[in-house]
């Protein structure tokens, strides 16, 4: 399979600027910069590039929300990398931290914005160092900072560090952390960050891997790079396989490949002999599927969302015969109940006593009365809520139990 | 009041270049981070600092310490270790590995050892999930973890040794060969 993002990530040193630019890196920023910031935004338009931060959303659409006319703007990295399952993007930073940086210019250049901010989750002291050293190096020769590459574009980057907080990974949350407050998510509407985001500026909240892709898309020009994906999403995709397989780990895949062919050939099917029971496609917050549901499947966000769950991050969990499906329910409230920023009633109380109903059924103390209960107060954040952590929760903890009841049945003994 | 260190100080100066003048708060969550690396937990004084430093009210410091999960107001152990106790790390075993660890330190996640040398706390998801179970030992990382390896990482730390971390972290998937 042709890699593009990860073609780098076994060279060596390659986060050192002098391998990077043995491979071109720059050369990219160089001819975007040479062509009118519009064009850049069309061309991403063009080539399909997707958002692989969750919502899938077209890059090149959000670039062209910023206002016309409204000054300073920002772009904002988002490399939280913080829904379960998810472990690509450190990857990027690690080991190719030049391409993501190479792609986070090309958007400044086309939004005209002349201060990048990575935020990069706090836990990320290694991914961090390197990026750090890398912003240094590129700055040393000319890649960021003042008229760069003798062009009249100026832009500085900086890395600014969260603190241990998923929700500071919802792009409005990130804002807020970036500002220096807690990382509570603001209200959309107005609060559209394309529009009215960092200090109230208009701000690109883009994922790692998404920026990584942009100079992909130009050195392989729009066409060729949407037809490494489906008619609705290019290019490929970075998947997480973790979970119930022999060989976990990050796998560069076109958009709409086969999940089959991913668990089975490339991950290698459960280990010890054991047989898929379900499978989450998108990180926890994605509602799980059974082995039967999954079947068939492509990776792509429309065909996802066909089969009742959706892409998210490509955080592929699989799940295999020997796991509880109430005893994984509880490892993700436990999350959920924690992260829970605590603005909306819903979610700040619901996911606690969720939680609370999961564990006494797990301790064997529950009646059939708490599995309906579980069910109704998950339909609470659904769609009620400031942010879509509300959903986030509601509809994965909806599907265990629908798709699953039998198992959480057979724990009450009454 | 402790007087601040001078490297903080230096430090935070440094850090609020970052952010436009008019918006130097943007630098409290590094400037916080930074000073509980230094001074060691983000005590009453570290916050008036802070709010003093960074030109705002000291109730707003208090609000981001109480929000954000690596911000301690108490001293941790010297090696402070965050264990993943999320998802795919649990359906590789971590639950069983984590109380492992706390047999053999003695103390329980949320706990810091009598010597002050160990605390442990039990996090959510650390972005390594197919190289789990994982914990971060300070600002080292180690995956796949096992009984012995954690034997062997405690050992070292006991002799007041920091081992090296599993950086940069394994090459599994399409994208090398697998390293174990
Ligand atoms: C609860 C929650 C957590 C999120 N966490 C992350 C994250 O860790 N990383 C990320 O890139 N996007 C995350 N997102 C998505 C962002 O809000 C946003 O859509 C994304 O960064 C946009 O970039 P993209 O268009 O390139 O995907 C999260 C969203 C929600 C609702
Ligand atoms: S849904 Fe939950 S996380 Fe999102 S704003 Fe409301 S309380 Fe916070
Ligand atoms: S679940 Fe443990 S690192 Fe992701």
């Amino acid at each position: 399979m042709e890699r593009y993002l990860s073609k780098h990530f076994a060279t060596p040193d390659m986060r050192r600027l002098s391998v990077a630019s043995k491979h071109g890196a720059y050369e990219m920023l160089e001819r975007a910069l040479k062509m009118e910031p519009g064009e850049v935004v069309e061309l991403v338009k063009a080539s399909g590039l997707r958002g692989h931060g969750g919502a899938g959303f077209s890059a090149g659409l959000k670039w062209s929300f910023v206002p016309k006319d409204t000054f300073p703007r920002y772009v904002t990295v988002n490399a939280d990398e913080s829904e379960p399952g998810t472990f690509k993007d450190r990857l990027i930073l690690e080991r190719d931290p030049h391409l993501l940086l190479e792609g986070a210019l090309i958007c400044a250049w086309a939004v005209q914005a002349e201060t990048i901010y990575i935020y990069i989750r706090g836990e990320y002291f290694y991914p961090t160092k390197v990026m750090d050293a890398a912003i240094e190096e590129a700055r040393q020769k000319g890649y960021i900072g003042e008229r760069i590459l003798g062009s009249d574009f100026s832009c500085q980057v900086y890395t600014h560090p969260g603190a241990g907080m998923y929700i500071c990974g919802e792009e409005t949350g990130l804002i807020e952390s970036l500002e220096g407050k807690k990382g509570q998510p603001r209200f959309k509407p107005p609060y559209y960050p394309a529009a009215i985001g960092l200090w109230q500026a208009p701000t690109i909240v883009n994922n790692v891997e998404t920026l990584a892709a942009v100079p992909w898309v130009m050195r392989l020009g729009p066409e060729k790079f949407a037809s490494l994906g489906t008619p609705k999403s290019g290019g490929t995709c970075l998947a997480s396989l973790s979970g119930s397989v022999k060989n976990p780990g990050v796998y560069e895949i076109p958009m709409g490949f086969p999940l089959d062919e991913l668990i089975y050939e490339l991950g290698g099917g459960p280990p010890n002999g054991g047989k898929v029971k379900a499978v989450i496609p998108g990180g926890s917050s994605s509602p799980i599927l059974t082995a039967e549901e999954a079947k068939g499947i492509k990776l792509d966000f429309e065909s996802v969302a066909d089969a009742g769950s959706m892409l998210g991050s490509a955080a592929i969990i699989v799940v295999d015969e020997s796991v509880s499906i109430p005893q994984m329910l509880y490892w993700v409230l436990r999350f959920y109940a924690h992260e829970s920023c605590g603005q909306c009633t819903q979610c700040r109380e619901g996911t606690g006593w969720m939680l609370r109903l999961c564990k006494r059924l797990l301790d064997g103390k529950g009646k059939m009365r708490d599995i309906d209960d579980l069910d109704e107060i998950a339909d609470a954040p659904d769609g009620t809520t400031i942010c879509a952590f509300g959903p986030a929760v509601s509809w994965p903890t909806k599907s265990y139990l629908k798709k699953f009841r039998h198992e959480f049945e057979a724990l009450v003994k009454e | 009041m402790n007087p601040i260190p001078e490297s903080l100080e230096k430090k935070a100066q440094e850090i609020i270049l970052r952010y436009p003048p008019e918006h130097r708060s943007a630098a409290l969550v590094p400037v916080l981070l930074e000073a509980q690396k230094i001074v060691g937990c983000l005590s009453p004084d570290v916050e008036a600092w802070a709010a003093e430093t960074l030109g705002v009210t000291p109730v707003r410091v208090r609000e981001v310490i109480s929000f954000y999960g690596m911000m301690h107001q108490k001293p941790l152990g010297k090696y402070h270790i965050m264990f993943c106790h999320n998802v795919s790390c649990s359906i590789q075993g971590a639950e069983s590995l984590q109380d492992y660890l706390e047999t053999k330190l003695g103390i329980k996640a949320g706990d810091v050892s009598e010597d002050g040398q160990f605390s442990i706390a039990a996090v959510e998801c650390l972005g390594a999930c197919g190289w789990g179970p994982v914990m971060l030992v300070g600002e080292e990382q180690f995956f796949q973890l096992t009984a012995e390896k954690i034997d062997n990482i405690i050992d070292e730390l006991r002799q007041g040794r920091m081992p090296h971390g599993d950086t940069p972290t394994p090459l599994i998937g399409n994208v090398g060969l697998p390293t174990t």
